[in-house]
């Protein structure tokens, strides 16, 4: 279907053109009020951060992290016990399917059977970061060297083999990869927030309702001191002492009881097909799935490509703009700090909470969900577009210009394939974020997802959560084909050649 | 007055040096080139002249050992690098998106001089290891100067042609230091000979002076 190689340019040009015929379809007028006003009350308290409110902001960050640490750390024993047998179907597709819902739509779906209960939360990220850790976890230890494997004498048990000679040499890469998930964790748990649990969203919402911009001020820059300090607070001899903290914090929590029993009328009956429920026959199924399809999963598709389209040319755009102020000999000393200053706050900012920012100043419209997106995503890749750029400077000639002409003569012209394959491997991911964004109000799935669990129609979420799976996924396989069609361009790292948990990495890592 | 001068100097990266006691100076109008073994110090002494030349406020045209051209343009691109600084960003960044006639006139007057005038849009990445070495030069030929620095210039292009390159850089640079490894082509191109060994100058003088028992020494194990 596509042809053998692919220059970047006709990539970049199909991209761009696929945006702007998405353009006219986009819903962007601000809706109805005046944002600037909204928008100097959210500056002036930006600039005023009043962190008066300390209970409150204190509680909110205690539970984002030790939410984060207990579903990260429950994911992560998970995934470890996973990823031995990996290579089964069975556990495979187990894991496919894990990771292919989102967190806040785990939520949303655990809190049918446990409320809004701290096991909500904790299997929120756990579940799909357990798909995660076990696929990560079982190309680590697929990649690992093989010498001290060969070298055991024969016949040593399975268990020893591992022990000795797989666990041993890949323990490094597992750390730093759980790290990296930590982060993501906190993001996650942050924004299981805006669905009812007790974690940093909630406490954002709560502030803005008030209009309470100071202390919303306030609770942002410690959340993002937090994520920038990370690897100051977690180390290795830290974990149990934390995972502890973390457990005992959760329990805490308390939670409206559920009546008895939630669990089975939930697999029984709730997300059992309607028809099916009723008696009515397989044949009644098909009038009962179409109409859903035709009404909701399509147009929330189409909605979630649009955005998603949109988002992603706006993401290139900005991450281009902003990678080459963050080298130092092409903006300054000074231009490159504050550069990355930006950058640092918008990369640990999630997607869904700016897009909640937004949302306050603009009014509903896909406008908010964009612009978090493009920010969020770009800030991230143009920080490692940047990062690249920085470490090509001192392997460059002794008579190398400065400046922009040094951005666009020798370090745009080395960066633009790995700038572009970045953007291919986060489309996958920006499309899952655009579809979650449809809980905030904008047409993508998320939001005939949020509908019909609003109308307790857990028949209807099932489908529509396949579908958007099936969507990413097979975004994922076009990317894939994409990024190989456009040669390999890797990064430094050479992570495009490694494994997944290295692109992973390298293409959405904040620290 | 000299164009450089070094003075019982020490060159080198860090704490380990590679040359030591260095005292040397070079005029306007010499033609310098540098002799000795791989690792005898050559791009070390051609690094930190570049640097005192251009610290003392001339203009030099550089060809660094591994070329240092960007893959991903093209040749013609590459030769006006030699002249970023002379220019705007705002001009620069345009000519990306197309080179400007004039400058394009001139540019392709130089790459013919070196065989390339063919090559002008090729992006460098396609070009042999020769083609690259040529681009480079013409780089430094574009940028002009008073003095050109260049390590292993003709390397890795035949000897004929070897030759010729050789002819154009003196009759382009008033001053010129160079690193080469063939005796021959050093004589014909050098006023003065100087040869690196053990982190030493060995001699210093000009082609005439020097015998081929000299020389032996110079590249014996």
């Amino acid at each position: 279907m596509l042809p053998e190689t692919l220059s970047r340019r006709s990539v970049v040009l199909l991209f761009v053109a696929a945006a702007a015929l998405a353009l006219p379809f986009a819903d962007i007028a601000p809706a109805g009020h005046d944002p600037w006003a909204v928008l100097g009350r959210m500056a002036r308290g930006a600039l005023s951060p009043d962190f008066g409110a300390v209970d409150r902001i204190g509680r909110a960050l205690w539970l984002t992290v030790t939410f984060a640490i207990a579903g990260v750390a429950a994911g992560a024993a998970a995934g470890f016990v996973l990823a031995p047998f990996y290579g089964a179907r069975p556990v495979r597709a187990l894991c496919i399917a894990l990771r292919s819902v989102h967190e806040l739509f785990w939520a949303l779906l655990l809190m049918q059977v446990l409320g809004i209960s701290a096991a909500t939360g904790v299997l929120a990220i756990a579940l799909p970061y357990a798909g995660i850790f076990a696929k990560v976890f079982s190309e680590q230890m697929d990649e690992a060297d093989p010498a001290p494997l060969a070298a055991l004498p024969p016949g040593t048990d399975a268990l020893s083999r591992f022990l000795y000679a797989r666990l041993p040499v890949i323990r490094g890469q597992m750390w730093t990869y759980t790290i990296y998930r930590l982060e993501c964790g906190m993001r996650s748990s942050a924004v299981l927030g805006f669905v009812g649990l007790p974690t940093l969203g909630f406490q954002l919402d709560g502030f803005f309702k008030l209009g309470d911009y100071g202390a919303a001020s306030a609770i942002l820059i410690l959340y993002v001191l937090l994520i920038a300090s990370l690897r100051h607070w977690m180390r290795p001899r830290l974990v149990l002492p934390w995972i502890a903290a973390a457990l005992v914090s959760v329990l805490m929590v308390r939670s409206p009881p559920m009546g008895s029993g939630a669990l089975w009328r939930f697999l029984s009956q709730d997300i059992v097909p309607a028809p099916l429920r009723r008696g009515e026959g397989a044949g009644a199924v098909w009038d009962w799935l179409q109409p859903l399809l035709t009404g909701q999963a399509l147009p929330g598709l189409i909605a979630t490509l649009i955005v998603g389209q949109i988002a992603l040319v706006l993401t290139g755009a900005l991450a281009f703009a902003a990678s080459g102020p963050l080298v130092p000999r092409v903006s300054g000393r000074i231009g490159a700090a504050a550069t990355h200053l930006v950058l640092v706050i918008l990369r640990s900012l999630p997607e869904y909470m700016l897009a909640y920012l937004f949302l306050q100043v603009f009014g509903p419209s896909m406008l908010p969900a964009i612009l978090a997106l493009a920010l969020h995503n770009g800030a991230i890749i143009g920080h490692l577009t940047g990062r690249e750029g920085a470490a090509l400077v001192p392997g460059l000639r002794r008579d190398a210009p400065r400046g922009l002409s040094l951005w666009g003569y020798e370090l745009a012209p080395r960066l633009f394939g790995p700038f572009l394959a970045l953007c291919l491997y986060r489309w996958e991911i920006i499309l899952r974020e655009t579809a979650v964004m449809g809980l905030l109000g904008v047409a993508t799935l998320g939001f005939f997802v949020d509908m019909a669990v609003a109308e307790l129609r857990m028949d209807r979420v099932l489908v529509l959560l396949v579908a958007t799976g099936l969507m990413t996924s097979a975004v994922d396989a076009l990317s894939r084909a994409l990024r190989r069609r456009v040669g390999r361009a890797p990064l430094r790292s050479g992570a495009e050649g490694r494994g997944g948990a290295a692109v992973e990495m390298a293409a959405d890592r904040t620290a | 007055m000299p164009l450089v001068a070094l003075r019982d100097e020490a060159l080198g990266y860090g704490a380990g040096a590679v040359l030591r006691q260095i005292t040397l100076s070079v005029a306007p109008g010499e033609r310098v080139v540098l002799l000795g073994r791989s690792g005898a110090g050559k791009s070390t002494l051609l690094g930190a002249l570049h640097d005192r030349i251009v610290g003392g406020g001339h203009r030099v045209a550089l060809v660094p050992q591994d070329h240092a051209l960007v893959p991903q343009l093209s040749v013609r691109h590459n030769v006006l690098m030699g002249r970023l600084d002379d220019r705007s960003a705002a001009y620069n960044l345009t000519s990306l998106l197309r080179v400007r006639s004039r400058d394009r006139a001139e540019i392709d007057a130089i790459l013919d001089r070196v065989g390339l005038g063919e090559e002008a849009p090729r992006a460098v990445e396609g070009l042999s290891g020769g083609q690259k070495q040529r681009t480079a030069l013409a780089r430094a030929l574009y940028r002009g100067g008073a003095a050109l620095i260049a390590d292993e210039p003709v390397s890795a292009v035949d000897e004929g042609q070897a030759g010729r390159l050789l002819d154009e850089m003196s009759a382009a640079f008033g001053t010129a230091i160079l690193a080469l490894h063939d005796v021959g082509q050093a004589r014909a191109f050098a006023t003065r000979l100087i040869g690196l060994r053990g982190g030493r100058i060995a001699f210093d003088a000009a082609p005439g002076e020097i015998g081929a028992g000299e020389l032996e020494r110079l590249y014996a194990a």
